[in-house]
This record gives structure tokens, sequence and C-alpha cells, in this order.
């Protein structure tokens, strides 16, 4: 192993940093050493980073760098399955795929996450409710576990959904063959609508997301009162070679995204605050069209952020937590009581959004489960956040949800035990594999995973 | 593990009956199952102070006497991580003493008693808890200081070159545990009200152990370096130590 001296890492969101050492893994043998020689403070590996919390960090230990692990093995056109390295990402894997008519199963708000990052968080898309997770369209993963064996795995392993939204914590993810979609356009044909309040959010959401594969909806949680929950709903498919006019279709699958803008590499905290955010959130709602339906492209639907580089710094220098819950069918009042918790509270969070989510998995740790699901950014140091997200976790496991791991970066150990019933039996089929506890992250450490 | 938002799990005070340690854990976010870790003289006196927290925080006391030295130093820190179970979120070294100043000037065993507890017995124990939190990779060494120690004064030099000792322990390791994941805060407050201070005439912007407990609270979550209480002595010493010396020695003569 390099002896590197360790380096400072956070997530996304810029918090609570800890030092490893990171190990770049080149080769799928340097993870192999690295997990053969590990010390009594473990290994875990990372990615791209976009976990907002510490689930990537392993303080005082090791952290394998698999983004160098970044080689696409196979393409099988006919079954559409591609077979590639863990530390390949979906905008490598957009970049190769769509301008030949094929697009990843599932793709979260940003293309800059690894697969085995994918697979590790069991990601979620705008295309839940019809699509499920990552993980869903996996046909197999190969994953490096403690006793340094190299396991390929498929969804009739157990030790598949322990790994599919196991933060890591199950081994290493080394390659993947997914299962990928057939699309005859690289774009997008999207029905944007505005909507003056919650419960009109909701109840178009229950009626009319059955009928796209697509749906999401970007709230305002600074409006009170009549406008509490005003959204902006989103809705799509992608689009056949017939809704394109005659001139665009010779290049229909043409696909070249670019960062527009790059965030500045210092930004003072406090930008965000109340009154920008509710003059955003304002101007966004406003430019928004009452009902329209047109075309767009895959970076604009999917991965609006994705235009400006490094926007995880826009939060200023104290980082920011997201927030993301689900609360199970049936708790509409959870969903209502929190939007107005937190526009009562005057926490400027910019663009939180809602979306349903559809049958959830076998993963014992995957987030989502049939319901609604809320996320939201706010910048930390903001008076009272610490107790409101508190109280939200209360509420959400009142009414039978959970938090994403992926996102979290303040849960306590005794409330993940109440919103992940099915803790223990992922405990066991991780401990069969990692009897050592080889791997381990701050995120294990601060929730007592393992 | 310290989360996002400042919360805490694990908290060892060193000086386990200061009012301003203790003040400390209290305004701390202790979050779930967390443990704070005593250590003092008197364990009866530990024990008492643990229960007056009146936190949910399970309580360990840790016997140490600053006054031992190097090797009480190493074991305080080494029984103290373990009576937490492992990784240590928090250290605060709070113990000290303020001595006596013209006593100290005519009894150097007095004087040399107030210099060995405050700069070497604490001091060693900060080097100590450094290197714990720079193995563990993350971490909040929080040293209390005092503003006494940016200018000896007159009236009380002695505490303050022990507290001047310690600022620069406190500052050196602040530079040294860069990059390692863990994260040094001086505090340096001024006249604060405590059972250390009764009975004494308190300086201008005089403060209470709760405003400083706030301040090391709002330090470990910001990561701030160094911290006056109240802040307005950072501008207001920065023009004392240009002060000329008459003036100043004037202002020592209370």
């Amino acid at each position: 192993m390099p002896d590197a001296s360790p380096r400072e890492l956070t997530g996304w969101g810029r918090t609570a940093p800890s030092a490893a050492t990171v190990v770049p893994v080149t080769d799928a043998s340097v993870a192999l050493d690295a997990v053969k020689t590990a010390g009594p403070r473990g290994v875990i590996a990372r990615g791209l980073g976009r976990a907002y919390g510490d689930a990537a960090q392993n303080a005082g230990g090791t952290v394998l760098d698999v983004t160098a692990l970044d080689r696409v093995h196979a393409l099988d056109a006919e079954r559409g399955v591609i077979d590639v390295d863990a530390g390949v990402s979906l905008d490598t894997l957009m970049r190769l795929l769509v301008p030949i008519g094929w697009f990843v199963a599932v793709t979260p708000g940003t293309r800059y996450v690894t697969v085995g990052g994918a697979i590790a968080s069991d990601i979620h898309g705008k295309n839940h409710h019809v699509e499920g997770t990552f993980c869903q369209h996996l046909e197999s993963l190969d994953l490096l576990t403690a006793d340094g064996s190299v396991r390929t795995l498929t969804p009739a392993d157990p030790e598949l959904w322990a790994t599919a939204g196991g933060m890591g914590l199950t081994g290493v993810v080394l390659r993947a063959r997914l299962q990928l979609l057939p699309i005859e356009t690289s774009l997008m044909q999207v029905r944007t609508e505005r909507i003056g309040d919650l419960d009109a959010l909701m109840q178009a959401m229950l009626d009319g997301d059955a009928d796209h594969r697509y749906s999401v909806a970007w709230i305002d949680l600074l409006a009170r009162g009549a406008a509490m929950g005003r959204s902006v709903l989103t809705r799509g498919d992608h689009a056949k070679l017939d809704d394109l006019p005659a001139k665009k279709r010779a290049q229909a699958k043409a696909y070249g995204p670019k960062p527009l803008l790059k965030a500045p590499a210092l930004v003072p905290g406090g930008l965000l605050n109340r009154w920008s955010v509710a003059a955003f959130n304002e101007a966004w709602f406003r430019k928004a069209p009452v009902d329209h339906t047109g075309l767009e492209s895959i970076p604009a639907f999917f991965h609006p952020l994705d235009g400006v580089l490094d926007w995880n710094r826009i939060y200023g220098p104290g980082g920011f937590v997201q927030y993301q819950y689900v609360v199970p069918d049936g708790a509409e009042d959870a969903v209502r009581e929190s939007v107005r918790r937190i526009s009562d509270a005057r926490i400027p969070s910019f663009l939180a959004v809602l979306k349903r989510f559809g049958p959830g998995n076998d993963g014992p740790l995957s987030f989502p489960q049939p319901g609604w699901t809320l996320a939201l950014d706010v910048a930390t140091g903001q008076d009272g956040l610490a107790a409101m997200c508190d109280a939200l976790d209360e509420l959400v496991v009142e009414a039978g949800g959970r938090v994403y791991l992926s996102k979290d970066s303040r849960l306590r150990p005794d409330v993940l035990r109440a919103m992940y019933p099915r803790l223990d039996e992922w405990r066991a089929t991780r401990a069969a594999l990692d009897p050592r506890g080889v791997f381990v992250s701050d995120l294990a450490r601060r929730l007592e995973l393992t | 593990m310290k989360d996002a938002l400042g919360g805490v799990r694990s908290v060892l005070l060193l000086g386990g009956t200061s009012d301003l340690g203790l003040a400390s854990v209290r305004a701390l976010d202790l979050r779930g199952d967390a443990v704070v870790v005593l250590a003092g003289r008197d364990e009866e006196a530990l024990e008492q102070a643990g229960k007056a927290l009146g936190t949910s925080a399970r309580i360990e006391t840790v016997v140490w006497d600053a006054a031992t030295g190097a090797s009480g130093a190493e074991d305080v820190i080494t029984t103290g991580f373990a009576a937490a179970g492992g990784d240590v979120d928090v250290v605060i070294a709070a113990a000290g003493v303020l001595g006596d100043q013209p006593r100290s000037e005519t009894d150097a065993a007095f004087a040399a008693n107030v210099l060995n507890v405050n700069v070497v017995g604490v001091g060693a124990a900060c080097l100590a808890a450094a290197q714990r939190l720079k193995q563990q990779g993350h971490g909040t060494l929080v040293v209390l200081s005092s503003v006494a120690g940016v200018r000896a004064r007159r009236d009380n030099f002695v505490y303050g070159a022990s507290k001047a000792g310690l600022d620069a322990i406190g500052a050196g390791l602040a530079d040294a545990l860069h990059g390692s994941g863990a994260r040094v805060v001086v505090v340096r407050p001024g006249f604060v009200h405590t059972k250390m201070t009764e009975g004494m005439t308190p300086a201008p912007f005089s403060t209470t152990a709760d405003v400083v407990g706030r301040a090391v609270a709002d330090a470990v979550r910001t990561g701030k370096p160094e911290v006056y209480v109240p802040g307005v002595l950072r501008y207001l010493f920065a023009g004392l130590r240009l002060a000329p010396r008459p003036v100043w020695r004037k202002l020592g003569q209370r």
C-alpha cells in the first residue's frame, strides 16, 4: 500500500471533515491488498463523493478511491446489458450510451456518481414509482469481501440486497452488470405545471404520476398560508422519434452535456439566507409555465445542478445538510405537517423536492418505500436547525417512515433503529461477510450501524 | 463522531469540576447515548459534578491530578479515552489553578506549582490528547486559555505566564494538527464569575461560565480556531498588547 499521509475528506455537504489515508484503486489488486492489510480503523470505498454526509469517510483509517477503476468491459446490445467497473460514472455511461440508443435504468439528480456508489446507496430517480431503484436493474455485481475473495452476486443472493443501500459496509463493489433502457432520442418530452399549494400538488401526483415514467415536484418551502407548498411539477418520458420536429430527427440521439458555470472557490457564508432564497423561489415559481409540454435535453431535465460545477460551494464554508425522508402512503398528514413546520421555521431551503415512490425492494437498508419522499437542502449555522431536524425525525418515525442514509449527516443511532426495522437482518448478513469488521465508515460509527 | 450540525457523542473534560469546563459540556449538543468523562483530583467531587450536569449522557470519572506532570498526563488520556469507549469527539482542557500573585512572588514553590499545574500538567495532557485525536482522524481539542496570557499584567503575571505557556501549546497544536481531521480551539475568556474568582473585583467586560460554555460549543461546531469571550476582548487586547508600558503598568495596579 502506498504510504500516503492522511487527507481530510468530507461529503458533498462539506460538513464534519475527518482524515483518512486515501488509496487510489488503479487495479482490483490494490483494493485486495488494502483489505488484507487493513488496520484497526478499517477500510471504506469512495466514489465521486456525492453522498452528502459521512458515508465515504473513514476517520483514521483507509479510504479506497475507486474512481480510477473505470473500465467499460462489454456492452451486450442485444439484451441491453453493460458490464462496467465500479468507478465508472453515470456521466461516462450516458456519454457512451445515449448516442447509441441506450439509457441508464435509474439516474439520480446528478450524473457525477459512480456505479459503485449508486449500488451502495441504492439510488433512486424520478422514475422510482415505475422502475424502482438502481439495484433493481442489476444483473450481477462483483463484491470484494473482507476475506479477500471476490463474489459474483445476483439478485437471488441476499448478499446483493445487503449491498444495495449497504453504504459500502459489506465490501468493495468492483464491477457490475447493469440492465439498460432503450431510447429512441436523447430528448425528453416534459410536461411542466405550476401548482398553487401542497394539497393540489399531492392530488396531481396521485392522479397523474402513473402516466409518466418520470415525475418530480419542486416545492417552495418558504411559502406560507394558502400558498404553502406551492410548487412546479415536472413529469416526462423519453421522447419518441415521432415527437421530434422533422429537422431534429437526423440528430435525434445527439448528446453533449457541458457544465455552464463553475461556483467560485470561496463563497462567503450566509449567501443563501431567508431573503435571497425567498426571492429565488418566487422567481422560479413565477417563471414556470402554468401548464406546458415541450422537449428538454437529458441534462436539463435530470441534472440541472450539474450545470454548475461544485455547486455545493454556494452554501459557504459552513457547508449544508440535506434532509430526505420517505413516509408511507396514507401519511399525507405527516407530509403536510413537515412542510408546515419547515415553512413556519423560516429556515431557507433552496430547491426542495417532493416525489412519490413506488414499491420498495428486498434491501434491508434500501431507502425507498411506497409513499412520499421530500428532500431539502439547508445551510448549517441556522438557529434551531438541529432541533428542527430532530423534530422531523420524530414525525417521520411516527408516520412509519425513514431518512435516506446517503443524505444523512446528523441522525441519531436510536432513531435510525426505529426507522430501519430490518437493521438486525442486515447486520447478520454483514457480520457473516465481514466478521472482523474491516469495512467501516464515519457514518457507520456515528450511527452504530455495524 | 461529531455530526454535521455539531452534535457530539463523547466528551473528555480535563478538570472535571471546572465551572468553565462543565458549562462547556452543558452547552454542547450531546447526541443519543453520549458519554462524558470527567477527569479531576477528587472522585467524589467529580461524581457530584456529573450529577449536577443534569444530562442523560453516561458519566464516567477518572482520577487525575494535573500536578503529576507527564506520567499523569499520559495516564489520564489513555484512561479517559478508554472510559469513553474508544473515540473522543471533544477533549476540553479546563484544569488549572489561579494561584495568588503576592504569594507567588515570595514563595517560589507556590509559584512553581501554578506553572506546573497550568503549563506542565495541562499542557502535557493536551499534547497526549492531540496525538490520540490525530490517530483517530477527527475530534476537537478545546484549550481554555485566558486573556491573562495575552500580555502579562503586574497583578497576575505568574498565572498569566502559565496561561501564555498553555496558549502557545494550544496554538502550536492547532498548526501541528492542521489537515489531520482534528481541530484545536484556543479559548481566551476575560474575567469570568466562577468559584475560582469568587470574592475578586471583576475586570471590565466580565462574563459568566455559561457564556463561555456557549462560545466553546459554538467553536466546536464551526471549527473556529481562536475565541475570545466576550468577543470584544479580541479587539481590546489587540490594542492593549501595543499599549505603552507605563499605561499597561497602571492598568495592572489594582
